[in-house]
């Protein structure tokens, strides 16, 4: 069933340290001001199809107490699995990251926490087409001073009904990094999206 | 400096911070939720900013610049030792001016000059939740917070102004965040909960010894609590700085002799000496 796999991994971080750290703070960042792209600035060698922003979020992020979901194959859940020593979840609804290469699983079929401990969601980290700045979407809420635009290429069609649900969910719900090549962007679900 | 060897950078091993990390940013997700953390012992007592030092420590970065306050004073043993402690094990610069410094480590004020975007803001709590003295009951106080039920600090507020003519709060103010979650700023005095509101940069709290973790995003409604009769009002002391004349900043009183002589300086040390180098200049 497996396609021929490469004999060896591809890299993790060059500096796990110090690239974990800068990546972190981008992902902060980008968490903190919702729309607004940053940039990672020393991704790992990831394997195909992820993507360096989507990879170093998941070296940074994930380890053996996250269990992780992709959709991007065995190749890239063994470099996953050696490089952050993350164990893989079965089913979507079972894991604390999930990155998503491919068809974006429904927010609704996703951890979302309790009422009492909203923190126990996942965080779904999402490699689209392109972000672009200052168009698209009118974005508003926490972390934003009046309004920040967001233009996201390669998204299913259905997804600003299921962003607004999950909204509608808080304290519950779902957070989304966006990633494009090494740039990301975040959608805390405190975030409103209007279209643009 | 650079960093001392034998240790990780900033301190912290590489499993801690990505569980810090993975708190932090469910915190800035849900302004004012308290998340827990595995808190770590460190190499200082809890009640030191345990809880501020391990949010900093998950956060630095070589490129960073970081000022530590100890009640608005960059001199204290407590600002001076963090300050060390993060030269040490990161390699980091530090700074004692507000508008040079990347990451600000706090005990208990807010800078009188004001924030920017891309500065953090960290705060040291030693009590992270609101409604302790109210309930101590932490299974309670957190189905409060998931109901959003927060009656019984109306009440005491009300209790107060019945007794006293006011609310008899001077510091650790309590506040809502985001119009949801009821949140305690730490014990910054009441004239700082303003600075709060809609505050450009980033502000994350650490508890160490309460093992939470929570954060107010930029530009994010924080509000007193208070009542539309009873509007909340900041507390000043009534007197300019003895050193640099401000009306404006937050006032230490210190007494001067044992035959009651006392004056008011500036709790903010950077902002003060700045005031008065502009003030020599000027002469």
């Amino acid at each position: 069933m497996m396609p021929a796999m490469r004999a060896t991994l591809a890299a993790g971080f060059a500096e796990p340290v110090l690239d974990a750290q800068a990546c972190f703070r981008a992902a902060l960042e980008a968490m903190a001001r919702p729309g607004r792209v940053q940039r990672v600035a020393a991704p790992p060698e990831a394997p195909p199809p992820l993507g360096g922003a989507a990879a170093a979020l998941l070296l940074t992020l994930a380890d053996a107490d996250t269990p992780v979901w992709l959709d991007a194959g065995p190749e890239a859940e063994a470099w996953a699995r050696f490089h952050a020593g993350c164990p893989i979840a079965a089913a979507p609804g079972e894991a604390a990251f999930l990155l998503a290469a491919g068809p974006m699983p429904p927010l609704a079929s996703l951890a979302a926490g309790s009422e009492e401990e909203p923190h126990r969601s996942a965080t779904l980290i999402l490699q689209v087409a392109a972000l672009a700045e200052g168009e698209g979407w009118r974005l508003s809420g926490p972390g934003i001073e009046r309004e920040h635009r967001l233009r996201v290429e390669g998204l299913p069609p259905g997804f600003a009904a299921d962003w607004a649900a999950n909204q509608a969910r808080f304290p519950q719900g779902v957070d989304l990094f966006l990633c494009a090549g090494d740039r990301l962007a975040a959608l805390p679900r405190t975030t409103h999206l209007a279209a643009g | 400096m650079s960093a001392a060897t034998g240790y990780n950078f900033g301190y912290l091993d590489e499993d801690t911070k990505r569980m810090i990390r993975r708190a932090l940013l469910k915190a800035v997700a849900i302004p004012g939720h308290q998340v827990p953390f595995g808190s770590r012992e460190m190499p200082l007592p809890y009640g030191w900013g345990t809880g501020g030092i391990q949010v900093t420590a998950s956060v630095i970065g070589p490129a960073d610049r970081l000022k530590v306050i100890d009640q608005g004073a960059d001199d204290t043993t407590n600002a001076v030792s963090i300050r060390r402690f993060f030269a040490r094990v990161a390699g980091v610069e530090t700074t004692e001016r507000t508008a040079e410094a990347s990451i600000i480590q706090t005990r208990h004020r807010i800078p009188e000059t004001t924030l920017r975007e891309g500065q953090i803001l960290v705060y040291q709590v030693p009590m992270p939740e609101p409604l302790f003295r109210l309930e101590p009951r932490v299974a309670e106080t957190k189905r409060m917070h998931a109901l959003a039920d927060y009656g019984l600090m109306h009440v005491k507020l009300y209790e107060d102004i019945a007794r006293h003519g006011h609310v008899a709060i001077s510091y650790n103010y309590p506040v809502m965040v985001n119009g949801r979650y009821l949140m305690s700023p730490s014990p910054i005095p009441a004239f700082d909960n303003p600075k709060m509101h809609r505050n450009p940069a980033l502000q994350l709290f650490g508890a160490g010894r309460e093992k939470r973790i929570y954060a107010v995003p930029p530009y994010t409604e924080v509000r007193s609590l208070d009542f539309e009769d009873h509007p909340f009002e900041p507390v000043r002391a009534r007197a300019g700085c003895a050193l640099c004349g401000s009306r404006e900043s937050y006032l230490d009183e210190v007494v001067t002799d044992d035959a009651g002589g006392r004056i008011f300086v500036c709790s903010d040390t950077d902002y003060c000496q700045g005031r008065q180098a502009r003030q020599e200049a000027a002469e």
